[in-house]
């Protein structure tokens, strides 16, 4: 079997940036790429969890990040990612600067707009991928 | 006497992204933040334990914690020890789901009706524990001189 694109999303959970990131990461393996992407939760790979490892370890993956920390990225590059490609939110909401983000349990709409702009983003990058390696 | 820091419970959610609990787990954090003892809790990022966040390592060292953890992996619990103590109280969704008799919960893209009562249930337990961590009297509660009282 094919292995998907590891997807990463922030779990931030004090700022509407962090949910736009996790709202990114479901429209991109839910609505834009859900055959060759999926999402590893975070938390997994903090802990260091040995099968959230191996879903990571030697693949290219995409990060979603809701701030300049970039956990999502550096947690994935702790867990052997050969490739940690990253989409910051912050990025994306200055280069879409008409969007007021608001919400962290319910997005406003300009958070979902915010959070389909970052998905757009991270389905480049995963065609690119898909492009380069035939797989992930 | 000096004035001391305001002690506060630090809530840590797994928010894990994959599962339904996750999200559970993440509104019912913010429902204590936000509305039910906004003055008495703080939440704490859990990725910044990893990713070098002092300032969080620090607070779970001095101060009482709660986990909530979506499922008995307990990615918060756990990890909030690892790299700083053991928090004060663990809870765990699918604990509490199977207490309160909830059905299908959605998705962890979006709750239904019966994940955002479950979300409530685990707020509620969240408030107890951090009144219980703060020696506070639950709110509502009537003392029984009170009710003597003419």
């Amino acid at each position: 079997m094919t292995r998907k694109i590891p997807v990463v999303p922030c779990s931030g959970i004090g700022k509407s940036l962090g949910a736009a990131a996790r709202e990114a990461a479901y429209v991109l393996t839910e609505d834009l790429r859900p055959d060759i992407t999926q999402i590893v939760a975070l938390a997994r790979l903090v802990l260091g969890d040995e099968e959230a490892k191996r879903e990571v370890a030697g693949s290219q993956a995409i990060a979603i990040d809701g701030c300049k920390l970039g956990c999502a990225a550096k947690s994935l590059a702790s867990c052997g990612a050969s490739n940690v490609h990253e989409v910051a939110v912050l990025d994306v909401v200055r280069r879409h600067r008409g969007l007021k983000p608001e919400g962290v349990c319910d997005l406003n709409e300009d958070g979902l707009k915010l959070a389909r702009a970052a998905a757009q983003e991270a389905a480049k990058i995963a065609d690119d991928i898909e492009a380069e390696t035939g797989h992930a | 006497m000096p004035d001391l820091p305001r002690k506060k419970v630090g809530l840590i959610s797994c928010s894990g992204e994959e599962l339904p609990e996750g999200t559970v787990t993440r509104r019912a954090v913010r429902e204590v933040l936000e509305t039910l003892r906004p003055d008495d809790t703080v939440t704490l990022c859990l990725p910044l334990f990893l990713a070098g966040g002092e300032g969080e390592r620090a607070f779970a060292r001095h101060y009482p914690t709660i986990s909530v953890d979506g499922c008995d992996k307990r990615c918060a619990a756990l990890a909030t020890e690892k790299y700083s103590a053991k928090p004060a109280v663990s809870i765990v969704v699918t604990g509490i789901a199977e207490g309160c008799g909830c059905g299908k919960i959605g998705t962890a893209r979006r709750l239904n009706a019966e994940g955002l009562r479950l979300a409530g249930e685990v707020a509620g337990k969240i408030v107890e524990e951090t009144d219980r961590l703060l020696k506070k009297k639950p709110k509502n509660a009537v003392r029984k001189t009170d009710r003597e009282r003419p």
